[in-house]
């Protein structure tokens, strides 16, 4: 018998009788600001929101804020000037280790947690929201659900590869627990919030 | 292996030693069980995600063999390759042979105490293998040549005076720095040359979809991610309990994971797998190792709805004040403790004896086990069996037969008083286990009975 079915068999055997699945859906709780709680929790785990009405003023935030030379990539579906044309990576993973700031659409944000959810339709590569220095995430507001439950009302049975929740910049508090941000992904995270 | 294990106590003897260090170790754990009351005090609701949580995992238990096949197939749909490993010499074949099979000798891994359970650095470095574990914590302890000591705080037991000298030696940073923010940024350095350069990486699971085949891996860090979307062949290793029906259910647990675990609202990444990424290749290896038989322990089986957040260590008395290593298991604290019988009953014996059974480690367990309660039938289970030692036999017949006469246990309580205040060095003393790092009560002049039976009103 192969270890497939020799465990198969056993759990089959050892398994209690059916017990039925609870209803989540009640979980979801009351009406909340999503957006201002949003903002809150996001901010409490390290990460930066900024509210904008209009996609130059990330623009303006780029040139100001990444030095000439410095690796941006935006992966937005329009140009952010000429510090962040719109960049094509398809090439290998590796060749993104040098990206100073990745500039990513979000499909919805997550107020009870700060996440956002990044699907990799749009991330150009797996890699890019953990191995760029910064990450800069565009979300519109009106995509901002108040808890998971809703999150994962609206992801549904949608079909992705990959796709991951990013909630601030990567962290460790494994020396003492003492807080440190900047472990092996994003050194800081900045979400955008679009008025739409 | 060695011949002559020391139990818990014995080890936890070693750990007390130094009472500063017990008293930091108690003080930071502690202050973690604070940040996660927060949290949950903090979220309406709180205690209906937990019993929502909890009947999802008593389903989950209850149609594992179908859930398994149907996580599989869908799995297998979605281009994975699933392998099974009925033991962890099974499992640590599987990862070898589909490393040797591509050329692959050095590994990099984030976070599973499933391949710490299964001993798997030790076996793949016997074989030649180079494993680099990715979490820094975990890096730490590696480093130190040393097991963790805790599911989800690597390295707590140790002072970051001690990490700047063992990344002083391996990492190259000034002598005598022992500076968090430093010492994690020569580890990002280091850890990053690894992330590019490993073909091969393996990351644990936390949880695995049936009806989607995908699977959810949650870090802080971002190493699990690093490793997995730079390597050709990504390993996922998981325990069969890790099936969680629908996706909709991943709600629920990842409200509760990050916030029994750290206090956080959600870990900082949480990242959902579902196909190999192009010209990669994913490989998941789901294990038994002892799972099935647990699952046929009708006053064990809970113990499998554990979702590795750590609460019960974090609040545990016992676990605080005598440290992760002194359970000489890969799981420490209190749920190791009923995880670790069923795989050896003799070898873990004393594991469910290492509890005050106060129950809080229960109250808090996101998934309502009742691990307090399976500690005490442990203990019943295992001196049935003969598994206790010949001291321990000895002293409960002797109690049992005090309790169970009121002569024996009025003139025991009388022999007791006296000893302790005419003859205190016949307690004193290291023959007596209760004085190992305590002192001894003062004396009270009479017994509550005694005292009863002179106040009460005639």
């Amino acid at each position: 018998m192969s270890s497939r079915d020799k465990i198969l068999s056993a759990v089959a055997a050892n398994q209690p009788r059916l017990s039925p699945l609870p209803d989540v859906d009640f979980l979801k709780g009351g009406e909340i600001n999503a957006v201002e709680k949003f903002t809150e929790v996001l901010t409490a785990v390290g990460g930066k929101v900024i509210n904008i009405a209009k996609l130059d003023e990330v623009t303006a935030y780029i040139e100001m804020n990444i030095a000439a030379g410095e690796r941006v990539v935006n992966l937005l579906s329009e140009p952010l000037g000429m510090r962040a044309p719109q960049t094509d990576i398809k090439d290998l993973p590796h060749a993104l280790a040098n990206i100073e700031l990745a500039i990513l659409q979000a499909e919805m944000g997550i107020a009870e947690n700060g996440a956002v959810w990044l699907n990799e339709n749009r991330l150009g590569q797996r890699v890019t929201p953990f191995i760029c220095q910064h990450l800069v995430v565009i979300l519109d507001k009106s995509n901002v659900v108040p808890t998971m439950h809703h999150a994962y009302e609206k992801i549904g049975n949608e079909k992705y590869g990959f796709a991951t929740f990013i909630a601030g910049p990567s962290k460790t508090a494994d020396i003492e627990q003492s807080l440190v941000l900047g472990a092996h992904g994003s050194r800081s995270m900045t979400v955008f919030l679009r008025d739409i | 292996m060695e011949s002559e294990v020391k139990d818990h106590a014995e080890l936890a003897a070693i750990f007390n030693k130094d009472e500063n260090r017990v008293d930091w170790h108690d003080e930071t754990l502690w202050w973690v069980r604070q940040k996660r009351d927060k949290m949950a005090h903090g979220l309406p609701g709180w205690e209906d995600l937990r019993e929502a949580a909890s009947q999802i995992k008593d389903n989950v238990l209850s149609n594992l063999s179908q859930y398994l096949q149907q996580f599989e197939a869908n799995a297998q749909a979605n281009g994975t390759i699933v392998h099974w490993a009925a033991d962890a010499k099974e499992h640590n074949e599987i990862v070898l042979e589909l490393l040797l099979k591509n050329g692959i000798r050095k590994m990099v891994k984030s976070k599973s105490m499933l391949t710490e359970e299964c001993h798997l650095n030790e076996y793949l470095e016997q074989q030649g293998i180079d494993v680099i574990d990715s979490d820094l914590g975990e890096r730490i302890v590696q480093l130190a040549k040393e097991p963790p000591s805790h599911i989800v705080l690597p390295c707590i037991h140790k002072k970051k005076e001690e990490i700047g000298d063992l990344f002083h030696i391996h990492l190259g940073t000034p002598a005598g720095n022992a500076d968090p923010q430093l010492l994690t940024e020569a580890a990002r350095q280091h850890l990053r040359e690894v992330f590019l350069t490993r073909k091969a990486a393996l990351t644990g699971v936390n949880f695995a979809v049936a009806e989607t085949g995908e699977f959810v891996v949650c870090t802080n860090e971002g190493n699990a991610d690093m490793g997995a979307h730079l390597a050709d062949i990504h390993i996922a290793s998981m325990g069969i309990e890790k099936i969680i029906p629908q996706r909709k259910h991943l709600g629920v647990f990842l409200r509760l994971l990050a916030r029994s675990a750290t206090g956080q609202p959600i870990t900082t990444y949480s990242s959902h797998f579902v196909k190999p990424r192009d010209g990669q290749r994913l490989h998941i290896i789901i294990v038994d190792n002892g799972r099935s038989i647990q699952l046929g322990r009708e006053d064990f089986r809970n113990s499998l709805k554990c979702i590795r957040c750590g609460a019960c260590m974090n609040t545990c008395p016992v676990y605080r004040r005598s440290g992760g290593h002194s359970y000489h298991t890969a799981i420490a604290g209190p749920i190791g403790a009923i995880l670790a019988p069923n795989l050896d009953m003799e070898k873990y014996a004393d594991l469910p004896f290492a509890s005050t059974l106060c129950g809080s480690c229960s109250n808090v367990c996101p998934v309502k086990i009742d691990i307090h309660q399976q500690l005490y039938k442990w203990r019943q289970v295992i001196v049935q069996k003969g598994y206790t030692t010949t001291a321990k036999k000895a002293s409960m017949k002797l109690m049992a037969f005090t309790l169970s006469s009121p002569a024996a246990y009025r003139t025991g309580g009388k022999v007791g008083r006296w000893v302790l205040k005419h003859a205190p060095f016949a307690v004193n003393n290291k023959f007596n286990p209760w004085f190992k790092q305590r002192d001894m009560p003062e004396t009270p002049e009479q017994s509550f009975g005694e005292w009863y039976n002179k106040n009460r009103k005639k």
